[in-house]
């Protein structure tokens, strides 16, 4: 009897521990001096209660100290902070460096791992990673090979590592990761390569897989269940992985899931999105092309959808749909309701009900969006949910070989990864964006195992008729789908944004500016040019009562591709080449941590 | 699949005949034409622009395959990006040779202050078949005879650049 007495308490242990995980983490996020999770909270609010810092000091912030990440690749996310403790990662090779903030910053350790080469070239668009997530005393490290790490956040060690793909067909990782209750939930990327698509759960004690959802293929894949899983309040049925594709396209479909996680406990639901369908050819792939491109909610235990929602039916223009999904409560039509708010890269900003999965707002906030006339809003008709594609900028209909021109937005989209921040204060979404527009050519491609997979030609552009730039920082009003105020950007903003109870926002420059301004007005409070430009996600915490400011500034992605030698419009003819600015004119590679606070 | 085993002979080649540098010779005038291709003393496919900008096709085409295989790490027109170097140089600098062995069995330089891998794309038919228009491209873009952007202007693609592409493609 006295073993059994044992064996039941440590049933009792094991599963008090379990709930521990979750409950750690929260209570970690809950504290504003800490910066707990890459997206500020599971909401993805990258909203922070701080104001020592604030509209009227901000214009006094100094540099209080600097790290070099030694490396000189795109450095996106942010260092995290959890006690004394800050959590540094670097693009590839992925080294994580702990810092003692109450030591001047000693390294208490560093991590490095051994990964093949051979990923940087299947990643496309630079080896970035978009940092480390915490929970348990761990550090969950998914590396650009798609291992996946938990060290202990105390000393460095390894606790445990799976492998979540295969690089050699061109499976990556850029992603951080989402801890929630007992898991890990993680993403891939390789839309470029013909990957498939899926989020997968793994244990956070034992890193053992629970369940992975792909976005296309039999219900059993992608975790459907075709009666209670829905599509703007409509069962998706049997099959609806695979029955708006030809053939077997569905298996080199795309659908990747590189973008941010959220999650609301509550209704035990995680958010994403997945990305473009593959290829970029359209005519290669008849139909809806179901599910890429969709907003996605899952049950956390199980992996079972809720709902969906596709937004580009049948991608034109590689308008990947893995953007944040921002949680939030507020009044819509004199309704208190649980809303979710994704700014995606076709342009369109959606409220919807994260709950039910339906669809409040859907607007453009960029007035140059031009390839669609807006979202069919009225249920009762057939095209409910649906874009009204304009035919001129349709390179579907242009066909195969034809080059569709003034396409708004380019390729990359209205915004990008690059994550916006929701203020509970001033009700306001601050989205980085792009202001750029494209030619897109789709051709014919062959499909080989770990190549890219692309079959479309791109020339892209600042949007025409604008202000020249290429970029716009706004404030959004997500309750009626208008900008509030817009400030006109040299180059895209690529960097994530952090809003503050001190009614002051936060974001980078690709020239590496950190820039400060006013959450109601938008007005410039601020600016400090930092070593390299900025791709990073603005963070904040505190330490030893002081507020600080922290941004990683390293040039690099999409960004230091497209845009490092400038950008020219084909259609301007000759003598306007070379026209608009190039970003190797303003900034070189770097990798840098500075950290601002206000003077002693 | 007769223009990758071509290619493969030509790698084959320059590994055991390494000559004159390319600076000692002309790499870039077009000698002669051949099929709607155009060719240097030394048979290295070139550019070829006419008087009024009319280029021929294989520049066209590999303006179109370089923006589809090579931009997302090379950056737009051969330019270079944040990533990886602007093959616009590249493809004069280099032999013929030399460009066509490392776009085959690609190349690695890792060490402390520099993490640059090009991939193998020698079994990619999207690159392989469309390599040589790719360097001509490139070299066209290298020597700024052909600005950035769209090509405004090209010659018909000749009916033997079809039928090799197709059976190159396999379609």
């Amino acid at each position: 009897m006295k073993k059994l007495t044992l064996l039941t308490a440590g049933i009792a242990v094991c599963s008090a521990s379990m709930a521990f995980a979750n409950d750690d983490l929260m209570t970690q996020m809950d504290n504003s001096a800490q910066w707990a999770i890459q997206t500020g909270d599971y909401k993805n609010q990258r909203y922070s209660e701080l104001t020592e810092i604030n509209a009227e000091n901000v214009g006094d912030l100094q540099v209080a100290w600097t790290f070099s990440t030694g490396v000189l690749r795109g450095h996106e996310g942010s260092p995290l902070v959890i006690g004394d403790m800050m959590y540094v990662h670097t693009p590839f090779p992925n080294i994580v460096y702990a810092l003692n903030l109450a030591d001047e910053g000693k390294i208490v350790w560093k991590y490095e791992p051994k990964q093949d080469p051979d990923v940087i070239p299947v990643m496309c668009c630079d080896t970035v990673n978009r940092g480390v997530a915490y929970a348990n005393g761990k550090i969950f490290l998914h590396q650009a090979d798609t291992k996946v790490v938990a060290l202990d956040a105390n000393t460095g060690d390894v606790v445990w590592e799976v492998q979540n793909g295969d690089a050699a067909i061109g499976e990556t990782n850029t992603a951080t990761v989402l801890p929630v209750k007992d898991k890990i939930i993680v993403g891939i990327s390789g839309g470029e390569f013909g990957v498939r698509g899926s989020v997968t759960a793994y244990n956070m004690e034992t890193g053992e897989q629970e369940w992975r959802a792909y976005s296309m293929g039999p219900d059993s894949d992608i975790l459907v269940d075709p009666v209670n899983t829905t599509h703007l309040g409509q069962p998706v049925g049997e099959n609806s992985g695979t029955n708006t594709w030809e053939g077997d396209q569905w298996m080199i479909g795309g659908g990747t899931t590189w973008g941010w996680y959220s999650a609301d406990m509550d209704e035990n639901l995680f958010y994403y999105g997945t990305g473009n369908p593959s290829t970029w050819n359209p005519a290669q792939r008849p139909g809806d092309n179901r599910w890429s491109m969709t907003i996605m909610a899952r049950d956390i235990d199980t992996g079972v959808a809720k709902w969906f929602y596709q937004m580009t039916p049948h991608d034109e223009w590689d308008f990947d749909g893995i953007n944040e999904m921002i949680l939030s409560e507020q009044t819509i039509d004199g309704q208190e309701r649980k809303l979710l708010t994704h700014f995606d890269r076709n342009g369109l900003g959606y409220t919807m009900d994260r709950v039910t999965g339906e669809l409040l707002v859907a607007e453009k906030f960029d007035p140059a969006v031009n390839w669609t006339t807006g979202v069919d809003m009225d249920p009762a008709s057939d095209t409910y949910g649906r874009p009204a594609v304009v035919a001129q900028y349709s390179t579907e209909q242009n066909g195969e070989d034809v080059n569709s021109t003034g396409i708004c937005p380019a390729a990359l989209g209205s915004k990008d990864q690059q994550p916006a921040a929701y203020s509970p204060k001033t009700e306001l979404m601050y989205v980085p964006t792009n202001h750029v527009c494209m030619d897109y050519e789709p051709f014919r491609v062959s499909y080989t195992a770990g190549q890219p997979y692309v079959g479309a030609t791109l020339a892209m552009y600042p949007a025409p008729d604008s202000h020249g730039g290429m970029g716009n920082f706004i404030a959004w009003d997500n309750t009626t789908g208008e900008i509030k105020w817009s400030l006109p950007e040299q180059f895209s903003v690529w960097s994530g944004a952090l809003a503050t109870a001190g009614d002051v926002v936060f974001y980078g420059t690709l020239e590496g500016y950190l820039k400060a301004v006013h959450a109601e007005t938008g007005e410039e409070l601020y600016k400090f040019k930092t070593p390299s430009g900025i791709i990073g996600n603005v963070m904040t915490y505190e330490q030893g009562g002081k507020q600080y400011i922290g941004i990683l500034s390293g040039v690099g992605g999409w960004a230091g591709i497209g845009l490092a030698a400038g950008l020219t419009n084909p259609n301007d003819g000759l003598g306007a080449v070379g026209g608009y600015a190039a970003l190797s004119d303003y900034t070189a590679l770097g990798g840098q941590l500075t950290v601002f606070a206000l003077p002693n | 699949m007769k223009t990758m085993g071509r290619l493969l002979a030509l790698c084959l080649a320059a590994g055991l005949s390494q000559t004159a540098s390319a600076q000692d010779i002309d790499n870039l005038t077009a000698a002669y034409t051949e099929d709607g291709k155009y060719f240097t003393e030394d048979d290295v496919p070139t550019y070829n622009v006419q008087e009024d900008g009319t280029i021929d096709w294989p520049t066209y085409s590999g303006f179109r395959r370089y923006h589809s295989e090579c931009h997302v790490c090379h950056g737009p027109e051969g330019e270079g990006s944040s990533y990886a170097p602007a093959l616009k140089t590249s493809a004069i600098d280099m032999d013929y040779y030399d460009f066509v062995d490392v776009v085959v069995n690609g190349r690695k330089r890792v060490g402390s202050a520099e993490n640059s891998v090009m991939p193998a794309f020698g079994d990619n038919p999207n690159v392989m078949c469309y390599l040589d228009d790719i360097y001509v491209y490139l070299k066209a873009r290298g020597a700024d005879v052909v600005p950035r952007g769209r090509p405004a202007k090209k010659e018909p693609k000749h009916e033997v650049i079809r039928e090799t592409e197709n059976d190159c493609l396999g379609t």
